[in-house]
């Protein structure tokens, strides 16, 4: 099936073109990076974790988001997302490996980083969570092929294919928890040590990661005039919608222990995200205003259904809330876990510009491994009928 | 040559090239290290700061000079700075003690900070490697060759008492002792409650630089140095609640 990459148009080289080119940026900051070391990122003693823990933890949440296909098709016999389930699956693998990217360029001393397996430490949240995503990769890996391959063959899939495929379901809702435990279980830092975290987590990926899926899949409709259905788009976006109505429930829940309890831990991190500290405002408070802003309109147009079911305004809806639950996870949730620090200061963390080409060339990493699987996809589906 | 052979073959050759090449004592086991007969043991060790004495900003400079220097830990400025023993305010060094009209005596002070050496510590229970773990006499000590530098130890101490070495440390130690272990880049170091001294049956530096402002001992023998003292005047941890059981006690 690979032998699909081999035909296509002049524009689909030409973005894969520009996108090596990103890559090609990424990969020289990085080697600047790793001469240099990770000095040269806006990260410091008190804030230890920044941008790329941060895009690890979202794109985790892509990765899961596509269970809410597979879910309703397997579980629920709900057949019009069967056409796309196999875009779910390859952008799951995508995300998933620029997951993988994105903690090994965080690494101090990444040609150790086999250590995690050669000193399996069950003790560490780390080491279920790098067992988690590489268990999940390889069942998308499985899943998303042998499908393929039999809806090329016109056979039915294999019967223990169907057997992972339960398994991914499960899988899916593991790889986000274990990520959401990476936070919720260390003890002083107000933000993150909060049971509802993975539920949180959850949410968010739920309605982020479809968001991101229909967004791009509209954009194939454009591009290949490959249709996902009218059906499927209007289920999908009502997925969406609840999916980021809980997400802003729980957000809201966290207001509300903090300031209704009043405990100063509790109310300063997200005191600093909204207003800075001691009257000194902090970049992230625009930020965070806009995603409460981008995120409440997007809700309000995801659940009003005769603007959800307006295909003019759907991708907007969308596109904002991938901004908002972007700032929320992306930018947000690792900040203000670091702020206040271990010694009630504040320390200002600014991505630096190495940080934001390393950032970006994963990124266009994962659009390469997107835009290739899903070309291969498509090619195998148009050969099929099932186009 | 049937298939089976040849494979054996090339497993036993492999097999005999490889043993002899391996250095003996590559991989040490528990038993092959012997401490030296002077050697202190303590069941838990711990140390008592008498914050009335170590106000001084002489002897508070004199000590973590002590410590730095020995331990080539490199003088780096700004927020990527590394340091094992440092001061900060009352405010600082224990958040938890809110109170809106603390004594002078308190908020004048400066307070030696270090690692705690938890008796239930976080960054052992997060890292996924090992590379930190706690010894059997309660130090918590890092192996630098494991460290693969993810930092979540750093996320999860309490304490702000990890430094990663975001640089090549190299250049930031002006008189490298050679007799210590220089760390590398990309990997997080901390306080090590001397080790490498209690092993030859030293105290650590910053108490032998104290002027007995620093007390060290076994917290499980009641007559030990710190249990006195502890007995006999009131002492804080850094943020109890958390049930870290810090291994430093605050003399007030």
């Amino acid at each position: 099936m690979i032998d699909k990459l081999l035909k296509g148009a002049p524009r689909f080289y030409a973005w894969l073109g520009l996108l090596a080119f990103i890559i090609m940026i990424g990969a020289g900051a990085y080697l600047y990076q790793l001469l240099c070391g990770l000095s040269v990122t806006g990260l410091s003693r008190n804030v230890s974790w920044g941008m790329y823990i941060a895009q690890f933890t979202y794109l985790v949440g892509v990765a899961a988001s596509a269970v809410m296909l597979v879910l309703p098709t397997y579980f629920h016999g709900f057949k019009p997302f069967r056409k796309m389930l196999i875009l779910g699956e390859f952008m799951a693998i995508a995300a998933v490996i620029m997951c993988m990217l994105f903690i090994t360029v965080d690494l101090g001393q990444p040609q150790r980083v086999l250590n995690v397996i050669l000193h399996p430490t069950p003790h560490s949240v780390m080491f279920w969570d790098m067992l988690v995503l590489s268990g999940y990769l390889l069942l998308n890996l499985l899943v998303g092929w042998v499908g393929l391959e039999c809806e090329q063959q016109g056979v039915e899939p294999p019967k223990w294919i169907k057997k992972l495929v339960y398994l991914s379901v499960i899988w899916a809702f593991s790889i986000h928890t274990v990520t959401a435990f990476l936070y919720a279980g260390i003890p002083g830092r107000h933000y993150w040590l909060t049971a509802i975290m993975a539920a949180r987590f959850l949410a968010s990926a739920f309605c982020s990661g479809p968001a991101i899926l229909l967004l791009l899949a509209l954009l194939l409709k454009r591009l290949t005039r490959f249709d996902p259905g009218k059906e499927a788009i209007r289920v999908l976006s009502i997925i969406i919608a609840y999916a980021m109505a809980i997400n802003i429930f729980f957000y809201l829940l966290e207001v509300f222990t903090a300031f209704y309890s009043q405990i100063p831990g509790h109310m300063h991190p997200l005191a600093f995200l909204f207003s800075g500290h001691d009257g000194h405002g902090n970049w992230i408070n625009g930020w965070m205003w806009l995603a409460a802003f981008l995120g409440l309109f997007s809700l309000v147009l995801l659940v009003t259904p005769s603007l959800r079911n307006n295909e003019k305004i759907l991708p907007y809806a969308l596109v904002m809330l991938v901004i908002a639950t972007w700032i929320d996870k992306g930018l947000a949730l690792l900040y203000a876990g670091f702020n206040p620090t271990m010694f009630d200061t504040y320390t200002n963390y600014v991505p630096s510009l190495t940080e934001l080409a390393i950032s970006l060339g994963v990124y266009a990493v994962g659009a390469l491994i997107v835009s290739c699987l899903w070309k291969i996809a498509l090619d195998v589906k148009k050969e099929a009928g099932t186009f | 040559m049937k298939r089976r052979q040849f494979l054996q073959a090339v497993m036993a050759t492999a097999a005999v090239s490889l043993v002899p090449s391996l250095p003996l004592g590559a991989a040490p086991g528990r038993e092959t290290f012997s401490e030296g007969s002077k050697a202190l043991k303590a069941g838990r060790w711990a140390m008592v700061i008498d914050t009335r004495k170590m106000n001084d900003p002489r002897l508070q400079k004199k000590v973590i000079e002590a410590c730095h220097s020995r331990h080539n830990v490199p003088d780096i400025e700004g927020p990527q700075e590394i340091k094992w023993i440092w001061t900060d305010s009352y405010d600082h060094t224990f958040p938890e003690q809110l109170n809106n009209y603390p004594a002078q005596t308190l908020t004048d002070r400066r307070f030696l900070l270090l690692c705690n050496h938890c008796e239930n510590p976080p960054c052992v229970r997060v890292c996924p490697t090992q590379a930190t773990f706690k010894r059997d006499d309660g130090i918590v000590v890092m192996d630098y060759h494991r460290c693969i530098g993810c930092r979540f130890c750093m996320a999860g101490c309490p304490y702000g008492a990890r430094s990663f070495n975001f640089s090549d440390p190299q250049e930031y130690v002006k008189t490298p002792n050679p007799k210590f272990p220089m760390r590398m880049r990309g990997v997080v170091e901390k306080c090590t409650f001397c080790s490498e001294q209690l092993a030859k049956g030293e105290l650590p530096y910053c108490v032998q630089a104290s002027e007995g402002g620093i007390l060290f001992g076994d917290l499980n023998d009641p007559a030990s140095d710190v249990r006195k003292a502890l007995l006999s005047a009131i002492s804080i941890r850094r943020k109890p609640s958390l049930g870290t059981q810090p291994g430093v006690y605050y003399i007030l």
